[in-house]
């Protein structure tokens, strides 16, 4: 390739584990840095750049200057990446939007809370058109991967529209319904290998609900297994608050 | 003399999270040097509230991504102490384990990534990749094997999967264990030796400046405290955790949106630095071997000194990670599920060390196991007010070498906290209910 594509990396209102994950490419880092000229990336490097061929974008839009900086970014960059949960759903941050906002800030400021200004946590596409998703929480490395080759090859990478259950089954492993404990893994996206079944613990969400996903039913098992209506919908709730009050 | 300042770094660079550091110095007076934190705030006690024991630590460990494996361990900790869960020696030995993992892998992406650019004078660890690609090469080793603690533990460096309030949902193997405990002397070793001789030969360039302060970090009797001790300062001693609050006393300034915190001066430290004081007596020697090549000494007072504080813990925590694989690999792996019985319900206190010092969560719990009220004290917090007691001493130190330098030197500084200021902005809940 004449030209190598120019990146730059971008956070918002998260953990920055995502932006971690991508400096824990310990063998394969210095094999990126050939393919690409990182020009923009606050959390590692100083300077600014006018023009970019891809942004990887961190995090949910939470404040007033938040908003303004994603359509800069928007602007300046040719495609796009929503980097992990938060971006691409509002993650864990979007738990805030389910109680009214002026109580949370009330709870936490006190009669301070007009200092900082807020709004609800919301994922990237509710502001600005996003060219791809790299989901979870954190995202995996190895998706990262194959959507920055493809990137970088010029073509657009491919999103999973299973269950995680399907990869779940394809690993062997015991559901873990049957150690009597619970698991989102049926209304959840795939693409991270199961990765939480396979170490015995439940699926969480984080990698956001499959299109289309069936909640009353997912409701119905969790409370067949001992919740409460109200526990099952915390649950769902956890990385996919935004979402479900759009799709109920 | 009518020296006039203005100086205003717009999000700082190569530190988590955005902050901005001002200056305004009208005819020789300085009428502001501080760091204002401008990182969106995140409220994670309206998201804690209601959740119950399984949930908090998974919640709590996306304050921070790099701290994450720390917010489990404090988060399990305040949970077991409030619903009375007991876990075995098993489970503290493999916790103290990714501990060490999680220090190293933190300590080491600071020294080298972030903080030895500033040594070298370029702006990124990305020019070191030609000029100093040995450096950067055993950086990444180590990174990796760091990162493997966690993985091979836990399924996952960043937001652990199989560590859970009372255990762990899945065991590794002896003979991965095995694996980790020949890396860590094969290769982490002669790596961390290599990094602080690198570190010596940028030592000349480390700013000389001090402001006596008081430091706060955990303190035990058998251990260099990172799991567990209790709160010691260096002004008043030793307390035990339930006096968290009084050992971190926060409160609100305008000019950032994570609250500050000071106990017996107008400002603490906590962080390597602030271990290194209150700890040295109980490193390994191996690591005061170190700290003796690099020319750090008990009773420092220089900020920019916590980066080598960094390194020497690290080649603490490696051999005290191989002593803790032997113990465990000579007792044999027990098969145990994790204990999640609640025997009472109530408030529980976790106190931990994390990379950038110490950090409280403290919860309380009603009957159905649900979180009715959470406070969480995050360590960049605690050292905000250091930072800018340091700024107010240091610019009128160095005020002839003109804005550009002194912009540089106060990024320097503000670097040398390891600041983590995505987690420092969580904000949690001050009241309690009575
Ligand atoms: S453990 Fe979870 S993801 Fe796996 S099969 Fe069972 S329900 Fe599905
Ligand atoms: S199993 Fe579920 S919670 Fe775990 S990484 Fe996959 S999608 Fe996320």
């Amino acid at each position: 390739m004449a030209n190598k594509p120019r990146v730059g990396i971008f956070d918002f209102t998260g953990c920055e584990g995502c932006e971690l994950n991508q400096l824990n490419f310990e063998d394969q880092l210095l094999d990126i840095l050939e393919h690409v000229e990182i020009v923009e990336w606050r959390e590692a490097m100083d300077g600014r750049s006018e023009t970019l061929d891809i942004a990887f974008v961190e995090g949910a839009l939470s404040t007033p200057d938040c908003i303004k900086r994603i359509h800069e970014i928007r602007r300046k960059s040719k495609v796009l990446v929503a980097l992990g949960a938060c971006a691409v759903q509002g993650g864990i941050n979007a738990l805030k939007n389910i109680r009214p906002i002026e109580q949370v800030r009330e709870e936490v400021y006190g009669q301070d809370k007009y200092l900082f200004p807020t709004l609800p946590a919301l994922p990237l596409s509710a502001v600005v058109k996003v060219d791809v998703n790299v989901r979870g929480c954190p995202m995996t490395q190895l998706e990262f991967l194959k959507v920055f080759t493809a990137l970088v090859m010029g073509k657009a990478p491919i999103e999973p529209g299973n269950a995680v259950c399907t990869e779940c089954k394809l690993k062997d492993n015991e559901c873990v319904y049957e150690k009597g404990m619970i698991c989102l893994g049926p209304v959840t996206r795939a693409g991270c290998d199961a990765q939480c079944p396979t170490f015995g613990q439940y699926c969480t969400g984080c990698r956001g609900l499959v299109p289309e996903p069936n909640i009353g039913a997912m409701e119905e098992i969790l409370v067949a297994h001992g919740l409460s209506m109200d526990d099952a919908r915390k649950k769902l709730q956890m990385f996919n608050a935004n979402q479900l009050e759009g799709v109920s | 003399m009518g020296t006039n300042l203005d100086i205003k770094v717009h999000h700082l660079t190569r530190v988590e999270g955005h902050g901005d550091i001002v200056v305004n110095m009208r005819d020789g007076v300085l009428e502001k040097a501080r760091l204002e934190i401008v990182e969106a705030p995140r409220y994670f006690e309206a998201m804690l509230k209601g959740r119950n024991f399984h949930e908090a630590a998974i919640i709590t460990s996306r304050i921070c991504g790099i701290c994450s494996l720390g917010h489990q361990m404090t988060s399990f900790k305040a949970t077991e102490q409030a619903l009375g869960l007991e876990v075995s020696e098993q489970t503290v030995l493999l916790r103290k384990l990714l501990v060490h993992g999680a220090t190293i892998q933190s300590n080491v992406l600071h020294a080298l990534f972030l903080a030895a650019p500033d040594f070298l004078k370029v702006g990124s660890v990305f020019p070191l990749v030609g000029t100093h690609p040995e450096v950067v090469k055993a950086a990444l080793r180590m990174k990796r094997l760091a990162n493997d603690i966690g993985e091979v533990v836990s399924g996952r460096a960043v937001h652990p999967i199989s560590c859970v309030p009372g255990g762990f949902t899945q065991l590794p193997s002896a003979k991965s264990l095995a694996v980790l405990r020949e890396r860590l002397e094969k290769q982490m070793l002669p790596d961390l030796v290599f990094a602080a001789d690198v570190v010596a030969t940028l030592a000349g360039e480390i700013p000389d400046f001090t402001r006596e302060t008081e430091f706060i970090s955990l303190r035990s009797d058998d251990d260099y405290a990172l799991y567990d001790g209790d709160i010691c300062s260096t002004d008043t001693g030793r307390v035990p955790d339930s006096e968290y609050r009084r050992m971190s006393n926060e409160f609100i300034v305008p000019h950032s949106t994570s609250k500050h915190c000071k106990v017996n001066r107008s400002s603490y430290m906590v962080g390597a630095l602030a271990r290194w004081n209150n700890n040295h007596d109980r490193l390994c020697p191996e690591a005061l071997g170190v700290a003796a090549k690099l020319g750090l000494k008990p009773g420092c007072h220089n900020p920019f000194m916590n980066t080598v504080a960094q390194v020497v813990e690290s080649v603490h925590c490696c051999l005290d990670a191989m002593a803790i694989l032997d113990r465990l690999l000579a007792a044999g792996i027990r098969d145990e599920v994790p204990n999640q019985d609640p025997t009472r319900h109530g408030t529980g206190i976790g106190a931990t060390e994390v990379p950038r010092g110490i950090l409280y969560h403290e919860y309380t719990y009603d009957r159905q196991g649900r979180i009715t009220a959470a406070n969480c004290i995050i360590p960049t917090g605690q050292n905000l007010a250091n930072i800018d007691d340091d700024m107010v001493k240091l610019v009128p130190e160095v005020v002839d070498r003109g804005e550009a330098a002194i912009a540089h030197l106060l990024e320097m500084l503000v670097r040398a906290y390891d600041p983590c200021i995505s987690c420092s902005v969580h904000m949690l809940d001050v009241k309690f209910t009575r």
